[in-house]
């Protein structure tokens, strides 16, 4: 972002207050190590950090248990300080169901990527929702199979290039991308269905409430919860590592347009969170005209 | 170490299926997850009726692949849980099986086959990998209930899949039985078993297929996790063989069947021992590991061996195995099945037992034998 005045008070950062620390040097309580062997610019590490917040935030640290998937992100089951159940790719749902069943007043939640959700294990997922089923699946979206080394999965959007859609992803060849969290949210079991990003503070904070709603959804006995979080991976993607969050934005996020697609039973399609960011974007640039945005 | 609820002890008249389910309820059993295919349907219909008044669960999965994954999340927890189909539902399973024996978790799984033609698949570990697992196959109701409870246990004891293979008959026939809670001795409790209590305490648990641990504490790595599995099944196949045999000492043929078959040939066996003729059999109860010794040693005298299996020959890889060229081993056996494929054949009659039977043991291992009866209804 571009402006020449900061929009408030923005600290000297050479001389930070007494016992100030940023938010990026802390780690969360709930990973056993800040360490992690992921690549530079990877998203998940971001999107694992504001779950964890959330659950301790929640005060449910010490009544959850995590089923993980397979990916980049299963790296993370060695570090995240939760009772956890290692599935198979794509089963992680139908674990998390038998937790679930036999520790009904536990938080019970899933870790998958793309490729493991909406790939492998798209069934599972839709099913478990449909069953209106008391668990959370956290999807990780970044378009691309990170741990196999950049190749094509079903929300590879159009044009996107991986080491399976050389020329980009071509609609008459290779399909089109699965918008998972609207096929979600149609099912009736599905109570709570959101999609966040981390490709800036606003939206890793959106997405923070964002899970914080799903487990809440998930403790007050409401159905069936979902958060899927886009994710950099500028090594799946062949981009320098500092244009992650840019390039998602303008590409991934284009087509999974970060909202909230069911609250209390309302239902909002993709194409209606991409019309309300549009209206959004052109009252921002009305306001700007008509002289600045009251901050 | 598990709940024993109190069971009908009053012996009356239950379908197979029945009384596994009520077998497997006694073991403590209160989880079950399974898609429904003949002949293991009723299985499913009696997990679903049952369970639920014993506070337990039972879900029609989506599929196979759910039921064996809720399966799993169930006995994460500690529970006792079991799924079940036949071979071909559970052909679907075959992935989860392998990562189930990986990770350590006690599954008891019921194949009601059709035929006996998922053999290989049971005892090979039918997935990816270096496993097997237990594999009991009852010959009778009485037994089955017997042996569903056994499944549990020893599922616990080893943390291992056990696979009970019935099939048609076990699971329709309906018998006199009573469900008598078996006694086993007490098992180490669940420590493993997560519960989500230990989330920030620096002491989480992880349940892995992979041997991975956390950090501070990071398991042994996927090489000896491995290893230990594979010497963890050496340890079950030396210990947990279990077999029937009978006049074996001076038999000069010798029938190997196991499951329902083996009723038959028990019985025809029998007859011909009365009739003065040196026959004698051997009945495998646990497929897996398979009772080699027993077979050995009944193969010592013997002119032939032969195998009485309801498809084109897979126990026969293991009889050779265990005969070692002391005696030829040839097929009484072979495919039969009825008109839906599902179902028992014309084969499974014992004046057909008996009749290859006899025609081996008068003519020997070069013997013809009868033509195998087709199934003339198509």
């Amino acid at each position: 972002m571009t402006t020449s005045q900061p929009a408030g008070p923005v600290l000297d950062s050479d001389a930070a207050p007494e016992g100030a620390r940023k938010i990026a040097d802390l780690k969360p309580d709930l990973l056993l190590t800040g360490e992690h062997n992921l690549c530079p610019g990877c998203g998940e590490p971001l999107a694992v950090r504001v779950y964890l917040e959330a659950l301790q935030e929640l005060g449910v640290s010490r009544e959850t248990v995590m089923v993980a998937g397979i990916g980049c992100y299963t790296m993370f089951t060695g570090t995240v300080d939760l009772d956890l159940v290692q599935a198979l790719h794509g089963r992680a749902p139908s674990v998390a169901t038998g937790i679930k069943r036999m520790l009904p007043d536990k938080v019970v939640f899933t870790l998958q990527g793309d490729g493991d959700m909406v790939n492998e294990g798209l069934q599972e997922v839709l099913h478990t929702a449909a069953r209106g089923e008391r668990v959370t699946c956290i999807l990780l979206n970044n378009g691309v199979f990170g741990e196999t080394g950049g190749h094509m999965t079903a929300t590879s959007v159009l044009g996107q290039r991986t080491k399976s859609s050389l020329e980009g992803r071509d609609a008459e060849y290779h399909g089109y991308p699965i918008l998972i969290g609207d096929l979600v949210s149609r099912l009736q079991g599905a109570a709570y269905v959101a999609r966040g990003s981390v490709h800036n503070a606003g939206a890793v904070a959106r997405t923070k409430r964002m899970l914080r709603r799903a487990f809440e959804t998930q403790l007050a006995g409401d159905g069936f919860s979902f958060v899927e979080v886009l994710t950099m991976c500028p090594t799946g993607w062949f981009i320098p590592t500092a244009d992650g969050p840019d390039y998602m934005h303008e590409t991934l996020g284009e087509v999974h347009v970060m909202g909230e697609l069911k609250v209390d039973g309302m239902v909002k399609t993709t194409e209606e969170l991409h019309a309300e960011n549009v209206r959004k974007q052109h009252e921002v640039e009305a306001e700007l005209e008509r002289g600045g945005v009251d901050l | 170490m598990t709940a024993t609820t109190a069971v009908r002890d009053e012996r009356r008249l239950m379908e197979g299926s029945e009384a596994m389910v009520e077998a497997a309820i006694a073991a403590g059993c209160r989880f079950f997850a399974g898609y429904p295919m003949t002949p293991f349907t009723e299985l499913l219909e009696h997990f679903a009726r049952r369970l639920p008044e014993e506070g337990g669960v039972c879900i029609n999965a989506e599929s196979e692949l759910e039921a064996v994954g809720m399966a799993w999340g169930a006995l994460a927890t500690g529970a006792r849980a079991a799924t079940g189909s036949t071979g071909q539902g559970l052909s679907l399973m075959q992935e989860s099986f392998s990562e189930i024996t990986l990770a350590e978790l006690p599954l008891v799984v019921f194949n009601m086959a059709r035929g006996q033609s998922d053999y290989f698949q049971a005892t090979r570990g039918g997935g990816h990998g270096d496993y097997r697992h237990i594999v009991l196959a009852p010959i009778d109701i009485a037994e089955a209930v017997e042996l569903t409870q056994l499944a549990f246990h020893l599922a616990d004891r080893w943390r291992s899949p056990v696979l009970i293979y019935g099939d048609y008959l076990l699971a329709h026939v309906t018998e006199a039985v009573s469900v008598t809670p078996f006694s086993v001795p007490a098992l180490p409790s669940k420590e493993w078993a997560v519960d989500g209590s230990l989330g920030g305490t620096g002491r989480s648990r992880s349940i892995s297929p992979l041997g991975l641990g956390k950090h501070g504490h990071p398991g042994p790595g996927i090489e000896r996790h491995l290893r230990a599995i594979a010497g963890k099944l050496a340890d079950i196949e030396r210990e947990e063989q279990r077999v029937e045999h009978a006049y074996t000492d001076d038999a000069e043929t010798v029938v190997v069947a196991f499951g329902t078959p083996a009723r038959f040939v028990r019985y025809v066996v029998h007859q011909l021992r009365a009739d003065g003729e040196k026959v004698g059999y051997v009945r495998p109860i646990s497929l897996w590991p398979f009772p080699s010794a027993v077979v050995a040693d009944a193969s010592a005298g013997a002119r032939v061996v032969a195998t009485f299996e309801l498809s084109a020959g897979q126990m026969i890889d293991d009889v050779r195995l265990a005969v070692l060229g002391r005696a030829p081993v040839v097929r009484l056996g072979g495919i039969s099945t009825d008109g839906s494929g599902f179902g028992v054949g014309a084969l499974l009659d014992a004046e057909v037992v008996r009749d290859r039977i006899l025609a081996l043991h008068r003519g020997g291992p070069e013997a013809e034998l009868p033509p195998l009866p087709v199934n003339e209804r198509g």
